[in-house]
């Protein structure tokens, strides 16, 4: 599936940092599946421990059919879990938009083909102001790397691998790995370890 | 862009493809495999009919949701019984080998690799798990990836990455008595912050690396990840090769020459060149403890908790934490000890804490727990007596696993107590309540905090 334009109503997320237990508390990965994670989205910081709703932007009533997180710096940090992502994405969000990201989480985002979307740490309180009103709309577009919200408009700073990987759909890689499984084969066969030190 | 690293060279002997985006198809060596992220990537193997394309580049064990006080089945725990299950299953249905909970040699993952001998200088190495940088400390390229990607590495035994650049930083000089390889990783994050390492590969170096042994290695590879750079690795040397020797998986005598030459030819070479450097003098180190909401909120031990810069998160972390700017970081109430995890459960670990503790009692108001890393750890530790002195001076010790370090199993803090803790991670729930709080330390920190009640300097 080709992703070249995301447009849909946005909600910030503030703060640096944003760790995936924050994410996804731990307690929440004893499910073998995926399937219950948007669930469990932020839980912690959704949810009073007696389950009644904290004052936290993903409660906000106007906000419920938002599809894209607006977030600080080094978002997704720690764990490798991709429940974290499997959260976002099952909640309804389609596509990330901050001043960082941690490696393995956009990594992870990329594998699922939600974008997260690096942008100018001198543009991202533009950006959050532009969404302030509920009724606003972010549009991210990813093959001309531009960010619109009404007559306001950033560069985005995802990497042309990114950007291609999206654009062509190439995102979702596992087959266009495997047909190189004879390359593969030739790689492992130059390798001293995985022919156990002999030739 | 560098040159000539350790990096360059084993990322480029086990580059596939140029992908069509310019992403490098990378081969994986070793992949290994613990029951939290692994169950919905053989899931997804099975519905498509797919089989593990390199079986025996594959290896499993179970760590996160072990009970630490009894492993009888089934768990009282439902759905970690239910993960163990489908690991066991799994393992069995796709033919990888598991070290299980009756192999007697479980243990956390990051742990059990190395000393089986299965870790190796100039693989490429990755499991669902983002502290998987510790077998860095080998000499490997060695990195956390999520479950798709666990998915891939399974189907294909290849992964698509971009590449990275390399940081070299350099550990001076000599530490003194009582500072260890926890303060020189918690420097090192405070010093490049949590993000810092975004998009690069840490190269760690020096003279205080190089005298370094591997266990200490291990634990700064291991938090490589909470200063944001996926891949932390040192360069093999005679240390890891005298620690490789004789391991059950490694080399045999037959095969070791022509290992050395491979684990000799792919370090950084002199003429090298990184893309950046960072000298850090370990003469001026002293014990580190986090007193906040991320591992880059740390001070050393003789220093006060920093004042507001009227930055919101450090606002956020002084409310979480319930601390006061300006306060000294010593003298801080503790109310758990926690010696365990990936980072800090090996065997010099655990005699560096035995060592605090030895004819000390832990404080009335402390609980504290030792939980060894491996099943091997646990049994080295008792030939010694460790568990002896652990126990005599009131602590409790415990069967291997991951513990308090996470909250995926019964091992977890109460409401909003204050735990010293060996592990990595100090963000908010981390250690399983909302409202609990995480001070990280080196072991020998947190026995001292132990027997006082209080953050204590370990040197005092």
């Amino acid at each position: 599936m080709k992703i070249i334009t995301v447009t849909g109503q946005a909600v910030v997320i503030p703060g640096d940092d944003i760790d995936t237990d924050r994410i996804v508390p731990a307690r929440f990965l004893k499910e073998i599946t995926f399937e219950k994670m948007g669930n469990y989205l932020f839980y912690d910081e959704r949810f009073h421990a007696d389950g009644s709703p904290k004052d936290f932007p993903l409660n906000a009533v106007d906000r419920l059919g938002a599809t894209v997180l607006v977030v600080g710096a080094n978002f997704g940090c720690g764990s490798s879990r991709e429940h974290a992502p499997q959260a976002i994405m099952r909640y309804g969000f389609k596509a990330i938009v901050g001043v960082s990201f941690s490696d393995i989480f956009s990594g992870n985002c990329q594998a699922i083909g939600v974008p997260c979307i690096p942008v100018l740490q001198s543009d991202i309180d533009a950006i959050m102001n532009a969404v302030a009103d509920a009724s606003s709309t972010l549009t991210l577009d990813l093959g001309n790397q531009q960010i619109q919200a009404g007559d306001q408009t950033w560069s985005s700073q995802l990497s042309p691998a990114r950007q291609q990987a999206f654009v062509t759909g190439e995102w979702n890689i596992k087959e266009i790995l495997k047909a190189n499984a004879a390359q593969t084969r030739t790689v492992a066969k130059r390798l001293p370890y995985i022919q156990n030190f002999t030739s | 862009m560098a040159k000539r690293t350790l990096y360059n060279h084993v990322w480029d002997r086990h580059t596939v493809e140029t992908l069509p985006n310019g992403d490098t198809q990378l081969f994986i060596g070793l992949h290994m495999v613990h029951e939290v992220t692994s169950p919905q990537a053989f899931s997804q193997l099975s519905e498509h009919g797919e089989t593990v394309a390199y079986p025996d580049r594959t290896v499993a064990t179970v760590d996160h949701i072990v009970p630490t006080d009894s492993i009888q089945r089934p768990f009282q725990d439902p759905q970690a019984e239910a993960m163990l299950s489908a690991l066991q299953h799994n393992t069995n249905a796709f033919g990888v080998q598991f070290f299980g909970l009756d192999s007697g040699q479980y243990g956390i993952v990051h742990i059990v690799g190395p000393e089986l001998g299965f870790t190796q200088p100039g693989m490429t190495i990755v499991c669902g798990d983002s502290h998987t940088s510790t077998h860095g400390a080998f000499g490997s390229l060695a990195f956390g990836i999520g479950t798709t990607q666990i998915e891939h590495v399974l189907a294909t035994q290849t992964l698509a990455l971009p590449s990275l650049k390399v940081r070299q930083i350099q550990v001076t000089g000599t530490l003194a008595p009582g500072v260890s390889a926890k303060d020189v990783i918690l420097k090192i994050i405070q010093t490049l912050g949590v993000h810092g390492g975004i998009g690069y590969a840490y190269e760690y170096a020096g003279s205080v690396i190089e005298s370094m042994d591997m266990e200490g290695r291990m634990t700064i590879c291991n938090m490589s990840i909470e200063g944001g750079a996926r891949v932390g690795y040192v360069n093999p040397d005679e240390t890891t090769f005298a620690y490789m020797k004789g391991r059950p998986y490694a080399p045999n005598d037959a095969q070791w020459a022509a290992a050395l030459d491979y684990w000799t030819a792919i370090r950084t070479q002199p003429e090298a060149e990184f893309d950046d450097q960072v000298f850090i003098d370990g003469n001026q180190l002293e014990p580190m403890v986090t007193w906040g909401i991320h591992p880059g909120q740390s001070v050393g031990i003789s220093e006060r908790l920093p004042m507001p810069n009227g930055d919101a998160d450090m606002l956020r972390a002084y409310d979480h934490m319930g601390l006061t700017p300006g306060d000294p970081i010593a003298g801080t109430p503790i109310d758990v000890a926690f010696i365990g995890s990936c980072t800090n459960a090996r065997l010099p670990d655990l005699r560096e804490a035995a060592a605090v503790l030895t004819n000390q009692r832990v404080h009335d108001s402390v609980r504290c727990l030792v939980v060894p890393g491996s099943s091997a750890i646990k049994q080295q530790a008792e030939a010694e007596g460790l568990d002896k002195i652990f126990k005599a001076a009131g602590a409790d010790w415990r069967s291997p696993g991951c513990s308090m370090c996470l909250a995926m199993n019964p091992d977890q803090l109460v409401g909003n107590e204050r735990c010293a803790s060996s592990s990595n991670r100090n963000f908010i729930g981390r250690q399983g309540s909302a409202t609990g709080r995480t001070f990280l330390m080196s072991p020998a920190m947190v026995a001292t905090a132990a027997i006082h009640g209080c953050i204590t300097d370990c040197r005092a």
